[in-house]
């Protein structure tokens, strides 16, 4: 007893609640900068700071408005590990948004195809997602071979394929090709997909609105991409090749499969994005399918630091910050200030990210010295990241 | 401060507790020092309490929520109504829209009005679950919103105004070449091209249009960007167009701005575009406008809820009923006025069948 006592004394020793402290500190110094600034800005413009948290608060009291934020939450959240898996490599994967829209729309006209009809509802699922799935893994993997054989940068070439995914949905989406107009209406989309394609939400206590089904497909994506990460030879290496590329090589990497490979893995996940709305609650891919979710996702990957919890919490924060700003609109409090607040969250979250950063490193350096049995501490190291 | 604290910790139960941690957590409950706790939504003396909804853009888009908002506008300053405008964020989906209108029916908002076809589903599902509340839609008439008793389709035949102003167009031409700029390429606009391009045939047959639509859905800043209208324009005015109709919201002032500069024509939309303020410089242009008149909808909308006869199933604005319209400010289309008159009176009597699909 006593033995297993010291054990987890030492286990939870200082510095492990210092490595806790220090991971949470960026984030939440973030949050908290965020929401001085608002505070600032609302004061400023003549509204109660305490009259919009209190909307805020009192909005999310109703089931509606948070099952709307967790299905919101779903699809920030496979954006997120979408854009994730990129920075791991240090590849930025601009691209997300092309990505999801381009699947989410052919996904969406296979879906509602005639043919489909008679087939098994399990199959039809399982079609629109790998398919999804697909044609994300190929607009991204363009980017990706562009990088490795032309040496094109995946910045400027995902920011592009993202206009020839607009140019070419834009062009699909016509009557004579796979769109079917709806009648009475100025909208267009692909034929409706029928009862058996969709996939049904889950109810939640006290509200019509529906928790999206296919929220499981995304913490089933979140748990892969910890399992690939940080149990996998290929995630490994994907890590290593982001940290450093020259130790990859020396240490056996293809560096160019691995970014291909990770563009397309990238670009897999993100062909994900649109489908929870797609099965779940539009049923068709029309002119008013949400878009910019691509973008979303970055900034929920900087806050959440890639990691699978942490993109998890980033992505809910997102989702209730989205649903509650209608509650305050309703009560004359401008609704922009929900977009202000995001803003600064995630510029501040970089900031605070590298200031911690530069303080752990000080704080090894000291340990390190003191293990060493000299006090001298070293100038802070060139920053490599 | 104290007292504060003490509010947000009364409410800080089951769910409550994820709500006032957030809050508290966002630093904003504990700065609640003045708490004042004013009802989201007051009144209850018999007023008339209108929700309205726009579209993305808002009030201040200077075309067609601007136009909702004069419309509103106008039946506020005649009765003493309440009113509350919500806007769309750009991107959002179709909850978001759906948690607005059930928002404004929660905070027993009745009538509500909402603008634009991209509300079609989420009112078809909020009116069914508030059968008391009167609900309208703006240009949308579509299978989910047609059958509820308590839904009035609010839509308009643009293409038999754009019609008349591509008449006028071929009439001012001396080119024999006509420019049409379309904000962004959705079924909607293809309408006012579709119209245009018939009239610019029927009063010229050998006259040819230019077409140029700005951006591709889902980029909806072709709406709102005068910088995309002003290259389109110039470019169209350079291939030989020497009349534009500028379908296309705000971008369209950077469409008058080129034609300006080359001293040719162009053609207004939505509003009497002469009249408006923000295009005071350019005016001597405009010709003509194809007036769509949301305002005169959303109007008779509020009336008729007043007057405890609500409009409900779909109701057109089109040429017969005034809800759509060709300007004359500026007397610029007077010579040829008895040319569109005819037209206008021969697609009223249905001797000529304006097409509205490509």
């Amino acid at each position: 007893m006593a033995g297993y006592l010291t054990y987890l004394k030492r286990r939870f020793s200082w510095h492990t609640l210092r490595r806790v402290g220090l991971a949470l500190a960026a984030p939440v110094s973030a949050l908290v900068f965020a929401a001085i600034v608002s505070v600032i800005i609302l004061s400023v413009t003549g509204h109660s700071p305490a009259d919009a948290a209190q909307q805020m608060a009192d909005s999310l009291e109703r089931p509606r408005t948070f099952a709307n934020s967790l299905n919101n939450a779903t699809t920030y959240y496979l954006s997120a590990v979408a854009v994730a898996i990129g920075f791991k490599m240090r590849l930025f994967n601009i691209g997300v948004d092309g990505q999801y829209r381009i699947a989410a729309m052919l996904s969406a006209a296979l879906a509602g195809a005639a043919f489909m009809e008679n087939l098994p509802s399990f199959l039809r699922v399982a079609m629109t997602i790998i398919v999804a799935m697909l044609v994300g893994a190929v607009w991204a993997g363009i980017a990706g071979i562009l990088k490795v054989t032309r040496g094109v940068s995946e910045v400027i070439s995902t920011i592009m394929l993202n206009a020839v995914a607009t140019a070419v949905v834009a062009f699909l989406l016509n009557p004579s090709r796979l769109a079917v107009p709806i009648g009475g209406s100025n909208n267009i989309g692909t034929p409706p997909i029928t009862e058996g394609g969709r996939v049904s939400g889950i109810p939640y206590p006290g509200s019509t609105s529906t928790v999206f089904g296919l929220s499981i497909l995304a913490v089933a994506v979140g748990v892969g991409y910890w399992y690939l990460l940080s149990r996998t030879r290929f995630g490994f290496d994907l890590k290593a090749t982001g940290l450093s590329e020259s130790a990859a090589v020396a240490s056996g990497v293809n560096v160019k499969k691995m970014v291909v490979a990770s563009m397309v893995l990238s670009g897999a996940v993100a062909g994900l994005v649109g489908v929870p709305q797609l099965l779940g609650s539009s049923h068709t891919y029309a002119l008013d399918f949400p878009a910019g979710l691509g973008f979303t996702g970055i900034a929920i990957a900087l806050l959440g630091r890639n990691h699978p919890v942490g993109m998890a919490i980033a992505a809910i924060l997102w989702g209730v910050l989205d649903q509650t700003s209608n509650s305050l609109d309703i009560t004359g409090v401008p609704k922009e200030i929900v977009v202000i607040m995001q803003g600064v969250i995630v510029l501040s979250v970089v900031i605070a990210y590298e200031l911690v950063r530069r303080y752990r490193l000080r704080l090894e350096q000291r340990d390190v010295g003191a293990a060493l049995g000299t006090t001298k501490t070293p100038a802070p190291a060139e920053v490599t990241t | 401060m104290a007292r504060g604290r003490e509010n947000a910790l009364r409410r800080v139960r089951g769910i409550r507790l994820v709500a006032g941690a957030l809050a508290l957590g966002l630093g904003l409950a504990g700065l609640a020092a003045c708490g004042s706790d004013e009802a989201p939504a007051g009144g209850g003396d018999g007023k008339l309490k209108i929700g309205l909804a726009y579209d993305v853009g808002g009030r201040g888009d200077q075309s067609f929520n601007d136009s909702a908002a004069r419309g509103l506008d106008k039946a506020k300053a005649e009765t003493g109504i309440e009113t509350r405008e919500l806007e769309a964020s750009p991107g959002e989906t179709d909850s978001a829209k759906e948690d607005r209108l059930r928002q404004l029916a929660d905070g027993g908002f009745n009538p509500i009005i909402a603008i634009g076809y991209a509300y079609a589903t989420p009112i078809g599902k909020v009116a069914k679950d508030h059968p008391n509340v009167k609900f309208a839609i703006i240009d949308d008439y579509s299978p989910g919103t047609d059958d509820g008793p308590n839904i009035a389709n609010l839509t308009f035949a643009e293409h038999e105004g754009s019609f008349l102003v591509g008449v006028a167009a071929a009439l001012k031409s001396k080119t024999n070449k006509v420019g049409y700029v379309g904000g962004v390429n959705t079924p909607l606009l293809q309408k006012f091209e579709v119209g245009y391009a018939a009239g610019v045939k029927a009063a010229k047959p050998t006259a040819t249009v230019e077409v140029k639509y700005l951006t591709q859905p889902p980029d909806m800043t072709g709406f709102n960007d005068p910088a995309k209208g002003e290259t389109a324009a110039t470019g169209q005015l350079d291939a030989g167009a020497d009349v534009i109709y500028a379908a296309a919201g705000g971008s369209g002032s950077g469409a008058f701005k080129s034609i300006k500069s080359k001293g040719k024509l162009g053609i207004g939309v939505d509003s009497d575009q002469y009249n408006v303020p923000e295009l005071a410089d350019v005016k001597d242009v405009i010709m003509t406008s194809m007036v769509k008149k949301v305002d005169l909808a959303v109007y008779d909308f509020i009336t008729s809820v007043k007057a405890g006869k609500p409009i409900s199933g779909n109701k057109v604005y089109d040429l017969k009923s005034g809800g759509i319209e060709y300007a004359t400010s500026g007397g610029k289309v007077d010579d040829i006025k008895a040319q569109l008159e005819e037209y206008k009176q021969k697609i009223i009597s249905g001797t000529v069948q304006v097409p509205s699909k490509k």
